[in-house]
């Protein structure tokens, strides 16, 4: 047990690492974005000393490196600073949208993940078959449309030609539960069909491919039907690979909202993103950068120690 | 015109008499006594007839084909009794073992024959059928317990699957079932052994908690598929031991599968000799070890008798170890401790231990690729640098090495005249003509044939590939080759060949070898001098007369107390003097 917290501060440790990396890069990019957001806030008929104004009460004529001193030692006491386009506080602009993220990746988990468990198990059972067949190329077909084909596409047939859904998903605080639950299930449905397919070949193919080992040989001749020895001895062995796959189609779902979100105008913090990029709110990009990237992060660490956890033999030392 | 009364004879052998003397179309024969008093199957289990199995191969560059695996096999057992299937690899013991499941691995299908166990024909019974009867009338005990056991799962909840799944027992019943079994099979810690995952228990302890896997649903017929192969020579005879007793003692049939004559005399009732899938010779246990019929049994029978007269050697030590002492990570595990090893000119040193004993890690340290920690390599009177960098070419071409795995000892991609012209090219730069002669003259001191140097590794059989590795190192020219398990992988009447062959080049060339191996027999067949390893430590070193001669130290003994004898009822003995003394301690 003790090795295995050993594994996991490192991991953590790598983790905190990565971030700090990325917070360099973020900061980085955008300094290299062409143009000024001086003015760029004030227009092409800005004179030149009001520009320098603007630019000294933003901080801007501070050297880059110092500039991101400061933002990194407030983001580690939680202040992600102030909009620029607004004056609000970034925090509480984020903290809304956010949730509508997460939420949105929540229920594309809950449709895509039990899915795609269940595909891959079907599809390794009768594998080479038609089923399977059959399955793979419906699969590969989603992954291969853009995301924003796809949701035009169930815009066109659920949303316009039978209307039982809304094409817009325009939430905010006080739509009912059932109300934000209709307004996001194209986007959901759009998010869940474009993952489907990565975790769900996945699942077959880690199945498949432990079908060679003896333990599966020895639970045929236990005369075990089987869908059982799939499920009871394949998958266990599998899950590793499995786990890692769906983390990493859960951090996508979180960060690679952006074009869902803006094709169903969901309030979102891929719409923010998009917002902000177009009006140089260089705190507030960012700020979602940043968030982006912890979630990555995050969710990989917890693909990392899924895994330990999940393999008795790292959890049990002889 | 016969008679026989139906008390005298087998049913078997009755219908096989009625069939031969039917031939004319007259029944030559006529059955006396009561009918009744003979019920027909009364004792048969398993009943195979003219069993035929195909496997289709796809061989690279052409089109697929089916192989005969077996062709034309019949075999009966009665209940309760132990058959004994022995063979080379590629005789099809595993497939008919497998075949009495109705089960093909892979793409092997049963195509011809049948097979009658519990007065059914199992091939017509279909697949859900088929699964009725596995795990419930049919147990499988695999060679490798440790690849058998499912890694994820408690070692209980595999035991009891099979039971629960046929819905022969409650679990409470099962899991009490399955303690006694670990009991009777000797296991330590039989309430709480159940509760641990497999890789927490040893090799020898998980093949008996496979046994007690088949046991715990009470089959009528266990196959056994060399289930003490894998085991070292010390830990087989208690496992053979614990599989005979759990035989005995619950009555079940058992197909017993193994390539080792020795072994299946210990357990078996009767013997089938097979290769090449047919039949070679079928009978009762003494009979075939006493008094085999065909040239086959009787070439497996007497594989072990090499003549080898103990060579005395020159007086020079072409390698000459002291205090060497080596391990892994930084030294913190140390794999050999204070080894010295003398071997002369033209001799051969056998290195013999169980797994772990260093013998290996030895072999690492004398040709560099572990540097030791601690002592020295003599080599032809030079002391040699530790580290393989650091040696000159001339150093390297004279310490050459031969490897268990002739597999994946050899490039697949290159034919076997560049795997043998290789080292002339660097030693020697032979090439061209000259170097397409020299490796024929090779070819010809291994005895394969000129037109073999065409072919690719994978165009050959396991003793071939040996037999390019060993011209490999041959071509050389070295004064010492380190011989690695090199016949472990091979079968017995191969792996002779093999021996035989490096026995008669020693005394062409002068070549001296290190030898090592954990087979006993081989040690006896080859050796001159004989270092006895034990975690590390040599202890006992000396002339093989001296080595192999009592008084013995106990470890020693007690390997070469495990050696299988082809004798019935060596086992018996050797646990009864091993239990002996352990009692006595």
């Amino acid at each position: 047990m003790e090795s295995i917290a050993k594994i996991i501060g490192q991991r953590v440790a790598f983790g905190a690492l990565t971030l700090w990396i990325v917070s360099l890069i973020i900061f980085a990019g955008v300094q290299l974005l062409p143009g000024d957001i001086a003015t760029e806030l004030l227009g092409q008929s800005a004179t030149p000393e009001t520009v320098a104004a603007l630019r000294k009460s933003l901080g801007l004529d501070i050297p880059a490196y110092l500039r991101y001193f400061d933002w990194l030692r407030s983001i580690l006491q939680g202040n992600f600073g102030t909009a620029l386009a607004n004056g609000r506080d970034i925090a509480e602009l984020i903290e809304p949208r956010l949730f509508n993220t997460l939420l949105l990746a929540a229920s594309a988990a809950v449709i895509s993940v039990p899915l795609a468990l269940i595909g891959g198990i079907v599809s390794a059972l009768y594998r080479n078959t038609f089923i399977d067949r059959a399955i793979n190329v419906v699969t590969l077909a989603s992954i291969s449309f853009p995301e924003f084909f796809v949701a035009y596409i169930l815009i066109l047939f659920l949303a316009v030609n039978a209307g039982i859904l809304p094409s817009l998903s325009d939430v905010d605080q006080s739509t009912s539960a059932l109300g934000r639950l209709t307004a996001m299930a194209l986007p959901a449905l759009t998010l869940a069909v474009v993952v489907l397919a990565h975790m769900l070949r996945m699942t077959r193919t880690s199945i498949v491919n432990l079908l060679g080992n003896q333990y599966i040989e020895t639970a045929r001749l236990k005369g075990l039907p089987e869908w059982r020895v799939l499920v009871r001895h394949a998958l266990p062995n599998a899950l590793g690979p499995i786990a890692t796959v769906i983390v990493l189609n859960l951090a996508y779902l979180i960060t690679g909202v952006v074009v869902v979100e803006v094709v169903f105008v969901y309030p979102g913090l891929g719409q923010l993103i998009v917002d902000s990029v177009q009006k140089r709110d260089i705190p507030v990009v960012q700020a979602c950068s940043l968030i982006f990237a912890a979630t990555y992060v995050l969710l990989n660490l917890t693909a990392d120690v899924l895994s330990i956890v999940m393999n008795p033999r790292l959890m049990r030392p002889k | 015109m016969f008679s026989i009364n139906r008390g005298d004879v087998d049913y078997e052998d009755l219908q096989l008499l009625k069939k031969l003397v039917h031939m004319n179309g007259d029944a030559l024969v006529s059955v006396t006594g009561a009918k009744d008093s003979w019920p027909e199957n009364r004792d048969t289990l398993l009943n195979i007839r003219n069993l035929r199995i195909e496997a289709t191969v796809y061989p690279p560059g052409e089109s697929p084909k089916s192989v005969i695996l077996v062709d034309d096999v019949s075999l009966t057992l009665k209940r309760g009794r132990v058959l004994g299937l022995i063979g080379e690899s590629g005789a099809g013991k595993s497939t008919i073992g497998l075949a009495s499941m109705g089960y093909g691995r892979g793409g092997v299908k049963i195509t011809g024959g049948e097979v009658i166990l519990n007065d059914r024909d199992i091939l017509k019974i279909g697949a859900s059928g088929m699964r009725k009867l596995r795990g419930r009338e049919v147990c499988y005990v695999a060679q490798s317990a440790a690849a058998a056991f499912n890694p994820a799962h408690r070692l209980m909840e595999q035991v009891v699957e099979a039971a629960l799944l046929h819905g022969m027992a409650t679990r409470a019943e099962a899991e009490k079932r399955a303690v006694a079994l670990f009991k009777k099979l000797g296991l330590p810690d039989s309430e709480t052994i159940g509760r641990r995952f497999p890789h927490q228990v040893s090799g020898g302890q998980l093949q008996r908690v496979m046994t007690a896997m088949a046991l715990c649903s009470e089959p009528d017929l266990i196959v056994f598929d060399e289930p003490t192969t894998a085991l070292d020579v010390t830990t087989q005879i208690e496992v053979l031991a614990a599989i005979r007793d759990a035989i005995r003692d619950t009555g079940v049939a058992a197909i017993y599968i193994t390539h080792d004559l020795a072994v299946v005399a210990q357990v078996a009732d009767e013997i089938l000799v097979l290769r090449h899938g047919k039949l070679v010779e079928r009978g009762m246990t003494q009979q075939i070890i006493n008094h085999p019929h065909e040239q086959y049994t009787r070439a497996l029978v007497s594989v072990h008798h090499i003549d080898h007269k103990q060579n005395d050697g020159g007086n020079a030590p072409v390698l000459s170890a002291k205090g060497l002492t080596a391990g892994y990570g930084d030294g913190a595990i140390k794999v050999l401790r204070d080894v010295s090893l003398d071997l002369h000119t033209g001799q051969t040193l056998a290195v013999v231990g169980e797994s772990g004993s260093g013998k290996s890690t030895l072999a690492r340290v004398i040709t560099g690729l572990l540097p030791p920690l601690a002592g020295s390599i003599q080599f032809d009177g030079r002391q040699l640098p530790p580290l393989l960098g650091d040696r000159s070419k001339e150093d390297l071409r004279q310490l050459q090495m031969i490897y268990q795995m002739a597999d994946v000892a050899m490039n697949p991609r290159q034919t076997v005249a560049t795997i043998i012209g290789r080292p002339l090219e660097f030693y020697f730069e032979i090439r061209g003509a000259e170097r397409d002669r020299r490796v024929a003259e090779l070819l010809d001191k291994i005895e394969m044939g000129k037109d073999l140097a065409n072919r690719y590794p994978a165009e050959l059989s396991g003793g071939q590939k040996q037999r390019v590795c060993i011209a490999r190192a041959l071509a050389a020219k070295p004064n010492l080759i380190i011989c690695d398990e090199v016949t472990s992988a091979l079968d017995p009447l191969v792996a002779n060949g093999i021996l035989k062959l490096l026995l008669q080049l020693q005394r062409d060339e002068g070549v001296a070898y290190l030898f090592i191996t954990h087979d006993l027999a081989t040690v006896r067949s080859i050796a001159d001098s004989i270092s006895v390893m034990y975690r590390g430590q040599v202890v006992r070193y000396g002339p093989k007369g001296q080595v192999l001669s009592p008084p013995f130290d106990p470890y020693t003994e007690l390997l070469l107390s495990s050696v299988p004898e082809m004798e019935i009822g060596w086992l018996d003995r050797a646990i009864t003097s091993r239990r002996m003394e352990s009692a006595g301690n």
